[in-house]
């Protein structure tokens, strides 16, 4: 028996709709884990990376925990992808980077309605924000990009069936969307 | 006989005085664009439509059809600079599709579609551009604005007005509004200006229309720019 | 009803061509273009207010916003760098006590960057209200400083603080024997008009310019054109970095460039002349009204020239601070007074050009040696240069040498004796034609001046061993982003990508592919733009990275990747706001 192909998935500043449109492949699933195994993944639990074939990510980069967690992927994963909007460009969390962080910071914390014991948090344990949501190429070298909001559960079938079938990947039309 | 271009090998008949993209257009040849549209002046200022006529690098939509021309369009180096060009429309602007009530009806993003851009390649500029809500029925959306021009030649040109101008220089251009307070809401535009819906993207919307299809549903989510655009450009010739 | 716009509506015969005439004579008024100008004028030339605002927001010199009332510019030529403008512009600041890009809180003063002012041999310089400050130093700064502090007008202020300096240090064919008055007029009319655009013709003079196009051709092109009016233009709009020779020209031998004109407008069939002159050589404006005047007066310019039926004027046009509009069809929509956008082409000028009319666009000197040579024949030019460019051209020497200026040498002549004769040694390298042209290496100088060989419009840059090369091409990179109109993507966005990308490998963020995304950027820009602009902008990066490729590759570091952005510095205002300074609170730059 052939080593399985290790897969780890991770969600930055992002909504985990990709992780859920990568589930409905549905019962391509059962198919898929013959090939795969699961690393770090919101769907193992497994903490931290080990040496992966391919790396997943969904979101944008918008804190130091992101910076972090982008970095051990890029360290781990021979294959690294950008799936889905957020983190190809930002995506909707980008559209704070018009604003000032300050100004979000003091809306969330002390001006917004409702705001009870104002203060910005402070807490050594918390991640600090970027004053700007980054897409991911830009703090890691990226391998492959999916895009849509999120991609079809038919984009990460075509993708990883190709990666694993020494296939060079490629969308057709109907697969690539950005909405 | 009538003259001829050829473009990819094939040969194109045209009559003196028409350009480029008008005889690949009539003779059902796909070339890429988003500032031309048939029905006003040409602009040029896309580069979309860039080919490659007897060596030279021209765009399409001005440079005139003369006898003999050896034309490549639809070659793999020209359109990898295409979808470069359409990345830099990318990174310029705010393009969040996801959140834009034009998706899937957008020419900027069919054409990227087509081209089969899978990112931007390039770092975002997330440049700060404003919304103006002002207007009744309109909106505009300064993020999306891609500068072709579209809206002020057929403010111009079709509806007789001059609501809309390009201003500024260089990276810093930006679309002005002919009012005193520079407000659509003080212009002369109605909503069923041609100006109105000309727009290729999502810069110029018309409110409270946006959803009426659903996404999934919409104009190039399953058919292709270049099938589209040489229905539609051929049908409004032949009216 | 403003009587000051209404007089100057007037004065300028309500004509929408003349609007960056008001526009620049209300920006000298009131320090910037108020919004109930614009609403008044739109009303008074019948066009829309939105093509006024943007003509203001397309040309550096107008402003939306209220300026100081003393609008201070210092150039960022590479040439001005090079005579220490980094250090005086921080003087200068601190005397005035603004910073550059602000206006002073009491409105007296307002400081900005502006590009090359043509003052390279006599830099570092500056503008106060369009008028030319030379050779800046600390003492300058001072007494400059103490003038606006005591609000003194700009008519008193000490004239040597505005006198420019021709040096005109070596002269050959042109500049040596300059005719005289109404001399080429009067030899062309008794050799016959057609008998002399043959001379030109066997002469075989090219604009010069830079793109060389055979000026005899361009003329009779433009003279068989079927329309009953025609125009020459004067382009006399030398923006390019390290170029000052027009500036000469115009002030020593305005009467030979407007005979130039004058000889054109007889071969062509033109009644009507324009010299488009670039705004930063307002300095040269009312001598050069003046000598029009006297042209006029000597019978060599208005009605029945030199006693024939031909009739011939000239304008002056000024510009406002536009690189862009040296290209010709540019400057022709810029005379219209529109935004200096590229025209689409063809048609070209010579067939529709000024209001669709058949136009003759030259270079300042290419209309001075017209002139030279409707008086000694064509042969008299030809038999001095190469097979391909004949007779000589004028160069503007700048920067590390010892006699920076003006110098005219026959075409053919190798760099090595230019670089003898203006006292240059040590050498580096020369930027030959300015930022758009060549960078050659000091391996290169036994290379000719020559259309087929090093063509140049004038700029000739010398660097020494001291100067750091990716700061040069850093200057012009910068210079490209900035003067881009904006009309075509792969310009408008690429020249500030290229910018961006080039500072990331130069502030030392570079990594492995990043030198190669550089180029893949430039090849793109180089290829899809628009017009030369665009075309050229990345030649100052081609040019040095084929030359010296490990100084770029030195930069990178030896990692597969790294941000574009600083990370630690991303976090910054969080840091700020949380009052944090743990070791969380930080991120590298680059993973350990």
């Amino acid at each position: 028996m052939t080593t399985k192909i290790r897969v780890a998935t991770t969600s930055l500043a992002g909504c985990f709709g990709c992780h859920m449109s990568f589930l409905d492949i549905d019962e391509r699933m059962l198919q898929l884990v013959e090939l795969v195994e699961f690393d770090r993944s919101p769907i193992t639990d497994i903490e931290h990376c080990t040496n992966c074939d391919i790396g997943l990510i969904e979101g944008g980069v918008c804190n130091s925990e992101n910076v972090h967690v982008l970095r051990e992927f890029r360290k781990n994963c021979k294959i690294l992808v950008a799936v889905g909007a957020c983190a190809i460009n930002g995506g909707l969390p980008a559209m704070r980077n018009f604003i000032s962080l300050e100004e979000c910071l003091n809306e969330a914390y002390i001006d917004g309605i409702g705001v009870e014991n104002a203060q910005i948090p402070s807490d050594p344990e918390l991640p600090l924000l970027l004053d700007k949501v980054r897409p991911i190429h830009e703090v890691v070298k990226i391998d492959y990009f999916l895009p849509g909001c999120p991609p079809s559960a038919d984009v990460f079938w075509k993708f990883l069936t190709d990666l694993i079938e020494g296939r060079e990947p490629s969308l057709s039309y109907e697969l690539v969307h950005y909405d | 006989m009538s003259k001829t271009i050829t473009i990819d090998g094939q040969i194109i008949p045209f009559e003196e005085g028409q350009t480029i993209m008008e005889a690949a257009t009539e003779a059902g040849v796909y070339i890429p664009h988003l500032c031309h549209n048939p029905e006003f002046t040409p602009h040029g200022s896309c580069k979309l439509c860039t080919v490659n006529v007897n060596g030279r690098t021209c765009s399409a939509c001005t440079f005139p059809a003369m006898e003999g021309q050896q034309i490549l369009n639809d070659a793999k180096d020209i359109n990898e600079d295409r979808k470069k060009i359409t990345q830099m429309l990318f990174v310029e602007g705010n393009h969040f599709c996801p959140s834009c009530e034009k998706t899937g009806n957008c020419q900027l993003q069919a054409v990227a579609y087509h081209l089969n851009m899978l990112d931007d390649h390039f770092p975002l500029f997330y440049p700060h551009r404003e919304m103006d809500a002002s207007h009744a029925e309109v909106l505009i959306d300064h993020n999306r604005c891609i500068f072709c021009t579209l809206c002020v030649r057929a403010s111009q040109q079709k509806d007789g007005k001059d609501v809309f101008a390009i201003s500024g220089r260089g990276i810093n251009k930006h679309l002005i509004v002919n009012a005193e307070s520079g407000l659509l809401k003080d212009s002369e535009l109605k909503a069923t200006d041609q100006a109105a819906h000309v727009c290729p993207t999502g810069a110029i919307l018309i409110k409270r229309t946006g959803y009426q299809i659903p996404i999934g549903e919409r104009i190039y989510d399953h058919t292709q720019i270049d099938q589209v655009s040489l229905n539609s450009e051929n049908l409004q010739h032949d009216n | 009803m403003n009587t000051f716009i209404h007089d100057l509506i007037e004065i300028n015969r309500y004509q929408p061509n003349h609007l960056l005439h008001i526009l620049r004579a209300v920006q000298a008024h009131y320090h910037y273009i108020p919004k109930a100008a614009i609403e008044q004028i739109a009303d008074l030339l019948a066009i829309s207010r939105t093509q006024i605002i943007s003509v203001i927001e397309f040309y550096s010199f107008f402003h939306l916003t209220p300026q100081g009332q003393y609008e201070i510019l210092i150039s960022d030529s590479i040439t001005d760098h090079l005579l220490g403008k980094h250090e005086l512009a921080a003087y200068l600041e601190e005397q005035l006590n603004l910073k550059i890009g602000e206006v002073r809180a009491d409105g007296l003063v307002s400081l900005a960057n502006t590009s090359c002012t043509g003052l390279c041999d006599q830099g570092p310089a500056g503008l106060v209200n369009g008028h030319a400050l030379p050779r800046l130093n600390k003492p300058k700064i001072d007494q400059i400083t103490a003038l606006i502090n005591q609000q003194t007008p700009l008519e008193a202020w000490p004239q040597e603080l505005f006198q420019v300096d021709d040096n005109l240090i070596k002269s050959d064919l042109l500049l040596s024997a300059p005719i005289t008055q109404g001399e080429a007029l009067q030899s062309a009319f008794k050799r016959g008009l057609k008998e002399t655009l043959n001379e030109l013709d066997i002469s075989g003079l090219r604009g010069r310019g830079g793109a060389g196009f055979k000026t005899a051709t361009k003329w009779k092109f433009c003279s068989e054109e079927l329309n009953d009016e025609r125009i020459v233009v004067c382009n006399a709009d030398e923006g390019e970095p390290g170029t000052f020779k027009d500036r000469v020209l115009l002030n020593s031998y305005a009467h030979q460039v407007y005979e130039g004109m004058t000889l054109c407008a007889a071969i062509i069939g033109a009644q009507k002349g324009f010299l488009y002159l670039r705004g930063e050589y307002l300095h040269l404006y009312e001598k050069l009204e003046a000598i029009l005047a006297e042209r006029r007066q000597a019978g060599l310019l208005g009605l029945n020239i030199i006693n024939t039926d031909f009739n011939f004027d000239i304008e002056i046009c000024l510009g406002a601070g536009a690189y862009i509009c040296g290209e010709e069809s540019a400057l022709i929509e810029s005379l219209e007074g529109k935004m200096g956008v590229p025209r689409n082409r063809p048609p070209y000028p010579v067939t529709h050009g000024y209001l669709g009319k058949p136009t003759v666009v030259n270079n300042v000197e290419t209309f001075l040696a017209a002139a030279s040579i409707a008086v000694n024949g064509g042969d008299w030019f030809a038999s001095i240069g190469t097979d391909k460019s004949k007779g000589t051209k004028i160069l503007s020497i700048c920067g590390d040498c010892a006699q920076p200026g003006i110098y005219e040498y026959p075409f053919g002549t190798d760099i090595q004796t230019i670089l003898d004769d203006c006292g240059a040694s040590d050498v580096l390298g020369v930027q030959i034609g300015g930022p758009s042209g060549t960078f050659i290496s000091n391996k290169e100088f036994s290379r000719q001046l020559a259309f087929e060989d090093l063509a140049t419009g004038g700029s000739f840059i010398v660097f020494n061993e001291q100067r750091n090369i990716l700061d040069i091409v850093n200057n012009f990179t910068h210079f490209f982003a900035h003067e881009s109109c904006g009309f075509c993507t792969p310009c408008r966005v690429g020249t500030s990508l290229l910018k961006n990308q080039l500072d990331k490998i130069v502030d030392g963020h570079g990594s492995a592919g990043d030198v190669v995304a550089l180029e893949e950027l430039c090849q793109i820009v180089k290829k899809q733009s628009h017009c030369g602009l665009g075309q050229t902008a990345a030649n100052p990066i081609l040019t040095t990275l084929e030359r010296y490729p490990e100084l770029y590759q030195a930069q990178l570091k030896k990692i597969s990747y790294e941000p574009g952005f600083d990370l630690d510095g991303a976090l910054e205002t969080a840091r700020r706001l949380a009052k944090r300074d743990d070791a969380a609170a930080h991120l590298a730059q680059v993973e350990e």
